[in-house]
């Protein structure tokens, strides 16, 4: 059998930007913040008081009677697999048995955990909802979409923190790879803005307590940075084979041609410093995708905005890229979308893709005063052009466990 | 004192729609909550669990079989209420 290759045929997303694909990557390239003070009374509780909450809720773009009896991060999947699907041109005739779904969350369905555990202290067991196993479960968002389009090839959940999504749109590339599908819809959600999962990043002194002033405080690479921002939503994006997409005369927006996945085996929540599980990754990656360091025009960084972060990954890319990462644009979108822990690596894959057929490099906002220790190039406060020609760019993922996740995207 | 067969019914229709979504106005006593109304059995424990909330009776799991259709739950809730 020929080497077959993976393309992405649709994208969908539902961010603190924006409720679909096109209102996001508008104000991304605009450089808005999606980061707004908490209105929930709850919030006087922590020393958080802000959070990227998606722009356009699930209750404006689907019905009541379906909503309820699904977890909010289920909703968020659906909603993007929906648009991502129209996008790929709806292609329902199909064989379901080669259609696959691989659709990640870092957390889980915690807000309908929590909501239910109150129920059954305040009402007692049998007001329980029949509906919180399927509304709670980790595989429930991409359980959900599989049903809708009556995927038969797998459906499957990875989890690994905060590169849940990445790994989930890698799961999906080798599904196709190996021939398990010809068209995989792949992700990843997060709906966890809520008081208990705030609590407990902030426990962690993960989160920036920047009260003041909300829409700056995720700032990736400057100088004062003080922890992440969390975020909700989703994005999604259609692989598909190539050939399979060329016969049914399918939108091509790009090649995913290689991932790299490793682990750090250093700290259960710590970035390694010397980055050397992130080296390997984009190592790995960048061989899986038959390319080098030479090819790549653009990143999308993890960039979190925590203070050991983002300077640990930019040393990595700048030891694994050499003096190539000189003209790599690095982006840091989560200067604007905040932190969607499972959903992050599959938003920026969005980005990523977007960047490539704009042939645009998204800013990074917030940056007063760049960190002296960051030595890549970091695109600021406006987009930057990529070349033209045949290009390619990187999107890294890592997640609390010591997860390592970098995908390749290239332009066809 | 023993509930009325057509307040039962009225609160009925009120749970169903909230519940699975059917327009009140298509819930009758004939129909048949499975093949008709198409609530499945996690749905119709929301049903039956919100009837007792409402009417302030005991539905008690062995008997939700035996409430095929509208007007099954409808009889059972007002016998439950005397």
């Amino acid at each position: 059998m020929s080497q077959r290759r993976v393309v992405v045929t649709g994208l969908g997303a539902t961010t603190p930007l924006g409720g679909d694909v096109d209102s996001t990557w508008k104000a991304l390239l605009a450089g808005q913040s999606g980061v707004r003070l908490l209105t929930d009374d709850w919030r006087e509780m922590l020393p958080v008081h802000f959070a990227a909450r998606v722009a356009t809720e699930p209750a404006d773009q689907m019905e009541r009677i379906e909503m309820r009896r699904l977890d909010r991060s289920e909703q968020f999947a659906l909603i993007a697999s929906r648009e991502a699907w129209k996008d790929a041109g709806s292609p329902d005739e199909l064989d379901k048995e080669r259609l696959g779904v691989v659709i990640a969350s870092g957390i889980g369905g915690v807000i309908t955990l929590m909501d239910q555990f109150n129920i059954l202290n305040e009402k007692g067991a049998r007001s329980v909802s029949p509906h919180t196993v399927p509304m709670l479960m980790p595989n429930g968002p991409a359980a959900n979409v599989g049903l809708e389009f009556q995927a038969k090839a797998g459906v499957h959940t990875p989890v690994s923190a905060c590169a849940s999504g990445a790994e989930a749109i890698g799961y999906a590339f080798e599904m196709i790879k190996n021939n398990r599908a010809d068209v995989v819809i792949s992700g990843g959600v997060e709906a966890a803005c809520h008081q208990l999962p705030m609590a407990a990043f902030a426990a962690m002194k993960a989160l920036s307590t920047r009260n003041d002033d909300p829409a700056r405080a995720s700032r990736p690479y400057d100088r004062d940075r003080d922890g992440f921002v969390l975020g909700e939503g989703g994005g999604i994006v259609v692989l598909e084979e190539y050939e399979h997409a060329k016969a049914r005369g399918a939108k091509i927006y790009c090649e995913i041609s290689g991932q790299g996945l490793t682990s750090d085996g250093y700290h259960i929540a710590a970035p390694d410093p010397e980055g050397s599980g992130v080296q390997r990754a984009i190592k790995f990656a960048l061989a899986n995708a038959g390319l080098s360091a030479k090819d790549i025009v653009h990143l999308n960084a993890h960039a979190t905005s925590t203070p050991a972060g983002d300077v640990a990954e930019a040393n990595a890319l700048r030891k694994a890229l050499g003096s190539d990462a000189d003209h790599v644009a690095v982006s840091a979108t989560k200067s604007m979308t905040g932190h969607l822990l499972g959903g992050a690596g599959a938003i920026e894959s969005v980005f990523l893709v977007k960047a490539l057929q704009d042939r645009l490099a998204p800013p990074t906002i917030n940056i007063e005063n760049l960190d002296p220790a960051v030595t890549v190039d970091v695109v600021r406060d406006k987009p930057r052009a990529l070349p033209a020609g045949d290009i390619a760019a990187l999107n890294d993922s890592f997640g609390f466990g010591g997860h390592n996740v970098v995908l390749v995207f290239n332009s066809l | 004192m023993a509930l009325a067969q057509a307040d039962v019914l009225a609160g009925l229709k009120e749970i169903v729609e909230e519940v699975a979504g059917i327009p009140a106005a298509s819930i009758e006593l004939d129909k048949n909550f499975t093949e008709d109304l198409e609530v499945d059995s996690l749905s119709m424990v929301e049903v039956v669990v919100a009837c007792e909330e409402r009417f302030g009776v005991k539905i008690p799991d062995e008997k939700v079989t035996d409430l095929v259709t509208v007007g099954d739950a409808v009889d059972f809730i007002v016998n439950a209420s005397k």
